[in-house]
C-alpha cells in the first residue's frame, strides 16, 4: 500500500473477515496481506484446510458461499507448489477474500475442498493435472486436460515436454 | 392382478388375456449400457464427450471428458509479453472475443494502476454489448436446432452478421479482434459507428419481439425445455455458477451490477432473471428466457453509450498505453460479466519480467459444465441434449 492513500472498502471488508478466522484459528493462518488487487491470508497448518473452510462457508458473520476460483501455482524458489482460493458471500454478505496454501513441491499432497463445494472437484482435478498436486479426499482425482497417459505436469517451471506421445512427435 | 404380487425384483412383459394379465416373463434384467456422445456430436456445441451409463433411455450417469481442446494457454501466457497475450484471450471463447479481451486487459490495468480514458472506457463497453447479444444469438439459435428448430438459427445469423460487421469495421477481424489493448484500444472506431450502431439497434429491437415468439411460441420448444433439468438456488452458487446460468435459477447477481466495473455503474439496465410466471426457475426454459431477456438489456447500454460517449476530438485510443508493461510485484484477481458467466484472470508478477509469471483463466463454461454430472442424472437421452445447450459451452474456453 502507498502512503496517502486511502484503504478500500473491499479490502477493509476482508480484513475484517480475517480477523474472524484469525480469531478462531490462531496460528494456523497467516498475517494478513492487505494490498489493493488481491487481499489474501495463508493457511500454514495445511492439515486443518477442511475444518477451516467449513468454518469460512457456514459462520454467521462469513457466509462464503462460493468458491469462484481455485488454481495452482509453482513456486521453484522455495521447492514449493501451491493453491490459491478466492472465496465469495455471493448475494449474501458480498465480502471476498483469497486463501493461499502451500506443500512440497514432490509429492505433495493438500486436503480436497470438494466436500465442501461441489466446484471444487473440477478445479482439484485442474491442478492436479497441470501442477500434480494431489487432494487427499477427492472422489475422482484424474487428469481432466492432459490426455491420462501425458508425462508430467505442464504448468510447472522446469517441465519438459516429453519426446513422442504414442509415437507422434511432440515437440515443434 | 394376484400374480402380479407374486413378482420378484426386475421388469415383467405381460399381456391381457381375456380381462386377465398373464405374465410372459419375469425378473428381466435390465442391462447398463455405456453410450459415448461425443466428440464429434452436433449437440455438444464442439469436441466434448460425454459417457453416459443408460438404463433403457433413463441415463443413470453421465460422465463429462474435456481436453480435445486443450492448448495449454496458461503455459502459453509465461512465455510472452503482457500485450502479447490479448489475442490469445480471443482465442478462449471465441464467441466473444471483446469480452475476454476487456477482462484481461482490465486484469493488468488493476496491476499496473493505470488510469482509463473515458472514450475508451464507453467503447469498449459498446463494442463489448454488440460482442454479448451477437453472443446470446448463437447460443439461441442453435439452441433451437438441438431442439429440432430450424429457422430461428438462420434469423439468429442474419442478425448477427451484422454486428460481425461492425465489429470488423473497427477492429479489422470478424471474431478475432484483437481490438482492446491494455491501456487502451487498437484504434478509434470509425467516424460513422455511432450512426450505423445506432440504425442496428433500432433494426434489431423488433427483431428480438419476433424472435422470442419464434420460440417461446413454440409448443415443441416448451415442452422439450419446460421443467427440464432444473437447478436449485443454492446448489448452483455452490457449483460456482455465474452469468445466466445462475440467474436462471433466479439469483439476481450481474458483476456489471454486483462488483461493478468500468462504467457500468453509470448505466441504467435491468439484471435479468424468470420470474417464474412461463418457466420453472432453475429449469432450461429459464436459461433460455434470461439470454433471450438480456441482449434487450445490452441494447439499452449500448444506447446509453452512444448517448453518452465523449467526442473524438483530440482524442488519441492509445495514450494511456504504457511503452513498456512491467507491473510491480503483486497479484491480482479480476473479473467480468461475460455473456457465459464470470470471466477471471488471475495474475501474478514478480516486479522484474515484462512476462507475468503466472496467468490463469477462470473459465465461466468449464465451471458451469461441471454441474452437468448432477444436472444427468435420471434424465432421458433427448433431454441431455437440452440440458447441455441450456449450458451454452464454448469449448474453447472450456479446454483452455
Amino acid at each position: 500500500m502507498e502512503e496517502g492513500k486511502a484503504v478500500s472498502q473491499s479490502v477493509q471488508e476482508s480484513a475484517a473477515a480475517y480477523r474472524v478466522i484469525q480469531e478462531q484459528f490462531g496460528a494456523a493462518v497467516s498475517a494478513f496481506d492487505a494490498n489493493e488487487t488481491m487481499p489474501f491470508f495463508e493457511v500454514v497448518a495445511t492439515g486443518r484446510w477442511v475444518e477451516i473452510a467449513l468454518f469460512m462457508r457456514d459462520h454467521a458473520k462469513l457466509k462464503f458461499n462460493s468458491m469462484a476460483c481455485l488454481t495452482g501455482a509453482d513456486y521453484p524458489a522455495e521447492n514449493k507448489v501451491g493453491i490459491i482460493c478466492n472465496f465469495e458471500s455471493l448475494a449474501l454478505l458480498g465480502h471476498k477474500v483469497a486463501v493461499k496454501l502451500k506443500c512440497d513441491r514432490t509429492g505433495g499432497s493438500l486436503p480436497s475442498l470438494s466436500c465442501l463445494w461441489h466446484t471444487a472437484n473440477w478445479h482439484e482435478r485442474e491442478v492436479f493435472d497441470l501442477f500434480g498436486i494431489t487432494f487427499t479426499g477427492h472422489p475422482d482425482l484424474r487428469r481432466i486436460l492432459c490426455p491420462d497417459d501425458w508425462e508430467g505436469h505442464p504448468l510447472l517451471k522446469d517441465y519438459k515436454v516429453q519426446q513422442s506421445y504414442h509415437g507422434i512427435k511432440v515437440p515443434y | 392382478m394376484q400374480e402380479l404380487d407374486t413378482v420378484g425384483q426386475g421388469s415383467v412383459r405381460v399381456t391381457r388375456k381375456s380381462d386377465k394379465l398373464v405374465i410372459l416373463e419375469k425378473d428381466l434384467a435390465t442391462e447398463q449400457m455405456v453410450l459415448a456422445m461425443g466428440p464429434q456430436h452436433p449437440s455438444t456445441h464442439g469436441v466434448l464427450k460425454l459417457e453416459c451409463l443408460t438404463d433403457g433411455e433413463v441415463i443413470t450417469e453421465a460422465i463429462p471428458c474435456l481436453g480435445y481442446l486443450h492448448r495449454c494457454f496458461e503455459k502459453c501466457c509465461e512465455n510472452v509479453d503482457y500485450p502479447a497475450i490479448v489475442p490469445y484471450t480471443d482465442r478462449l471463447d471465441y464467441l466473444s472475443g471483446m469480452n475476454s479481451e476487456f477482462a484481461y486487459a482490465m486484469a493488468v490495468e488493476k496491476l499496473l494502476d493505470l488510469e482509463i480514458p473515458r472514450r475508451v472506457e464507453f467503447i469498449r463497453v459498446l463494442v463489448a454489448e454488440l460482442n454479448r447479444i451477437a453472443s446470446h444469438l448463437v447460443a439461441i439459435g442453435t439452441y433451437g436446432i438441438d431442439l429440432g428448430a430450424f429457422t430461428p438459427f438462420l434469423f439468429c445469423f442474419r442478425d448477427r452478421e451484422i454486428i460481425l460487421g461492425l465489429l470488423e469495421w473497427a477492429s479489422g477481424a470478424r471474431m478475432l479482434y484483437n481490438y482492446i489493448w491494455i491501456g487502451g484500444l487498437a484504434n478509434d472506431v470509425p467516424t460513422d459507428f455511432s450512426k450505423r450502431v445506432r440504425e442496428f439497434v433500432n433494426y434489431f429491437r423488433p427483431k428480438t419481439v419476433e424472435l422470442q415468439n419464434l420460440l417461446t411460441g413454440n409448443e415443441i420448444f416448451l415442452k422439450r425445455t419446460y421443467g427440464i433439468g432444473i437447478m436449485p438456488a443454492e446448489v448452483a452458487i455452490n457449483y460456482g455458477w455465474s452469468g445466466p446460468m445462475l440467474r436462471g435459477s433466479g439469483v439476481k447477481w450481474d458483476l456489471r451490477r454486483n462488483d461493478p466495473y468500468s462504467i457500468y455503474p453509470e448505466l441504467d439496465f435491468n439484471v435479468a432473471v424468470p420470474d417464474g410466471k412461463n418457466s420453472v426457475i432453475g429449469d432450461c426454459l429459464s436459461r433460455h428466457l434470461v439470454r433471450a431477456l438480456e441482449m434487450e438489456e445490452s441494447l439499452k447500454i449500448i444506447e446509453q453509450c452512444l448517448d453518452k460517449m465523449p467526442s473524438s476530438e483530440g482524442f488519441n485510443s492509445r495514450s494511456a498505453i504504457p511503452k513498456r508493461i512491467r507491473p510491480k510485484a503483486g497479484e491480482v484477481y479480476s473479473r467480468a460479466e461475460n455473456p457465459r458467466g464470470e470471466l477471471g484472470f488471475y495474475i501474478e508478477s514478480d516486479g522484474k519480467s515484462t512476462k507475468p509469471v503466472r496467468c490463469k483463466a477462470r473459465s465461466s463454461c468449464f465451471v458451469n459444465l461441471s454441474a452437468m454430472k448432477d444436472l444427468s442424472k435420471g434424465q432421458l437421452i433427448p433431454d441431455l441434449v437440452a440440458i447441455i445447450g441450456s449450458i451454452d459451452i464454448v469449448l474453447g474456453e472450456v479446454d483452455r
